[in-house]
């Protein structure tokens, strides 16, 4: 699996990813850059409520709530580790777009993220170890109480704003810095695409669907069903912190009310629009979904916001009635699958 | 001969359902036994709790000398307590070498696993055909296959068979028999064997238990049960 050529790739692709990272903000219209970038994080909370809903059938409606767990919860570290760990960044957070942007961001973002994502997928094993030995529908309802127990606390801690929203603390004079870039946002959502694919292609990755296809044949081989349900949601809920730290370093500003049940309606739509279980079809979903509503806002202006949500609704129900399985049902666009395609007129 | 089942004095509940009373059942090692009744008799309950997937309420299971009352299912398949459930549960997306391959899950040993694979496919030489297929493109008949051909790959020493017959064409139920017996014979593997088929499942049992409403009635000899008039009338069609 380590082939010396693969090292060559992997180096390759950070090497575009940091290369991208510097020119695109200099030369990419600043509307279509944050469009990009909260594509990229859309596309890492997709698949990885993919992991969750779509490979081992479970029903998660909170991801935002897990998303918020680690944009605070990063937030806070960048905030209130300034003085003692980062302190080499800019009190107002601006380190600038260049070459050295990256080195200088490169260390809180990955101790960011990874205390996001630890805090959220913490999180996710208390919550779901208790209801995914349940069966039915226990996921659903703890997830969306989650979401409101999340809310609650937030909005009664100063500390990170309360009501008010958290950029930063006017005390220490310490803002939440500018850390996300392109370069992590599409790295991250490379690694989770990499994950998710190796789960649904390799042997040991089978157990997850196993689980979803039947749960008394996954039992009869042997699975832990239960171990195998709460792994998928430790995961895709650590992931969903990544996402949040992501989010909270490229807004500078978090507002608890931005993770709430509709947030997490989105990405449930996304993923189910994509087809359940399909990487590719959370991927274009994500790109898709996240990329037309800033489209319209700008063309439409604020009153699009009005029939947003009914518009998902609207596209959820006719999906039902015409794709029930979603646009890519549980396959995968691979580069292989079109070769075949084209392959196959000419050898008949 | 050597024990390889005991269900001691069973009891078990579905909330205040109670499916099985005072439940004694042997299966020694080499054996293939039937266990016949009528729907909702408890056939499926009793191979349930031998493999764990519901707790008895009381009593005891002993597989190969040891209590494996309180052990759970993922220790019992790797004992070699293999469950082939009822209704062909396949994974109906993932490929037919998929499945079998999950047969062997917690299996390390890949020598092993390879015998077993071509052993499963020489049972099931349909399935070898459709190996990049999706399972549930197969038919009823080929799904009963996959499903036993995946147990196999579990390597068991005691294969628990819930009414594999069911729903399958004449000409496919013989096939199926007529596989287990082999089964048995070839590998020396005991077959618990749970069937609505009671004919089928005398012609080719060694002993034979008759469940009814969660109590064993009889049991016995399955020559000597298939000549009981009793039975005859119930469950053969006799009469
Ligand atoms: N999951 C369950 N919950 C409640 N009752 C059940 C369940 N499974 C089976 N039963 C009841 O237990 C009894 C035995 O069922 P079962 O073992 O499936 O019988 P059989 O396999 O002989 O048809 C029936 O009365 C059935 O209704
Ligand atoms: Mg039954």
């Amino acid at each position: 699996m380590t082939k010396p050529i693969n090292y060559v790739i992997a180096l390759a692709i950070l090497g575009v990813l940091a290369t991208l990272s510097v020119i695109l903000p200099i030369y990419m219209d600043d509307l279509v850059y944050r469009v990009l970038m909260l594509s990229g994080i859309a596309v890492i909370m997709a698949v990885s409520l993919n992991l969750i809903n779509g490979f081992t059938g479970q029903f998660s409606i909170g991801h935002a709530g897990f998303q918020a767990v680690g944009a605070y919860v990063g937030a806070a570290l960048t905030v209130y580790g300034h003085n003692d760990i980062f302190g080499h960044l800019p009190k107002d957070g601006q380190i600038g777009t260049g070459w050295m942007s990256l080195a200088v961001g490169a260390g809180p973002m990955l101790a960011s993220m990874l205390a996001g994502g630890l805090a959220a997928a913490l999180i996710g094993y208390i919550v779901g170890l208790p209801s995914l030995r349940l069966r039915g529908d226990y996921l659903a309802i703890v997830t969306l109480g989650f979401g409101e127990i999340i809310r609650v606390i937030v909005e009664n801690n100063d500390s990170v704003g309360g009501p008010r929203g958290f950029s930063g603390n006017l005390d220490i004079g310490v803002s939440v810095p500018a850390i996300t870039n392109f370069f992590w946002v599409f790295g991250v959502a490379i690694v989770v695409i990499l994950f998710a694919r190796n789960l649904r292609f390799s042997i040991s990755g089978l157990q997850y669907l196993a689980v979803r296809e039947d749960e008394v044949a996954a039992q009869a081989v042997g699975i832990d069903t239960t171990r195998t349900k709460v792994n998928a949601f430790v995961i895709g809920s650590f992931f969903a912190g990544v996402g949040g730290s992501l989010f909270a370093h490229y807004e500078q500003t978090i507002l608890i009310s931005s993770f709430n049940f509709v947030r997490s309606f989105d990405f449930v739509t996304i993923v189910v629009l994509g087809g359940l279980g399909s990487v590719t079809g959370s991927i274009i979903s994500a790109l898709v979904l996240t990329a037309l509503p800033e489209i319209l806002r700008s063309s439409l202006g604020a009153q699009f916001n009005q029939y947003r949500l009914v518009s998902y609704a609207l596209l959820l129900i006719v999906m039902m009635l015409v794709r029930p399985q979603g646009i890519f049902g549980r396959g995968e666009l691979s580069f292989a699958k079109l070769r075949n395609k084209f392959k196959k007129p000419a050898t008949q | 001969m050597s024990i390889a089942l005991h269900l001691n004095n069973l009891d078990v509940s579905y909330g205040a359902i109670q499916a099985l009373r005072g439940v004694d059942v042997t299966v020694n090692q080499g054996e293939i036994v039937t266990l016949i009744g009528a729907n909702g008799a408890g056939k499926s309950t009793l191979l349930r709790a031998a493999s764990g997937m519901v707790r008895a309420r009381s009593g005891r299971v002993e597989f190969l000398g040891e209590d494996i009352s309180r052990l759970s299912i993922a220790s019992i398949v790797s004992r070699g307590l293999i469950h082939c459930p009822e209704g062909r549960r396949i994974f109906a997306n993932m490929t037919v070498k998929e499945n079998l391959e999950l047969g062997a899950y917690l299996r390390t040993d890949k020598q092993g696993i390879s015998d077993d694979y071509e052993r499963a496919l020489t049972y099931f030489p349909r399935l070898r055909e459709r190996l990049a297929q999706s399972a549930g493109t197969l038919s009823g008949g080929e799904q009963q296959m996959l499903a036993i051909g995946r147990s196999l790959m579990s390597r068991p020493k005691l294969l628990m068979l819930d009414e594999p017959s069911l729903g399958l064409a004449p000409i496919l139920v013989q096939e199926i028999f007529r596989i287990i017996v082999t089964i048995n014979a070839e590998s020396g593997t005991s077959i618990l064997l749970v069937e609505q088929n009671a004919n089928q499942a005398l012609a080719v049992a060694n002993r034979a238990y008759v469940l009814e409403t969660g109590t064993i009635t009889l049991s016995g000899n399955a020559a000597d049960l298939k000549s009981n008039p009793e039975v005859q009338k119930a469950y053969l069609g006799h009469g």
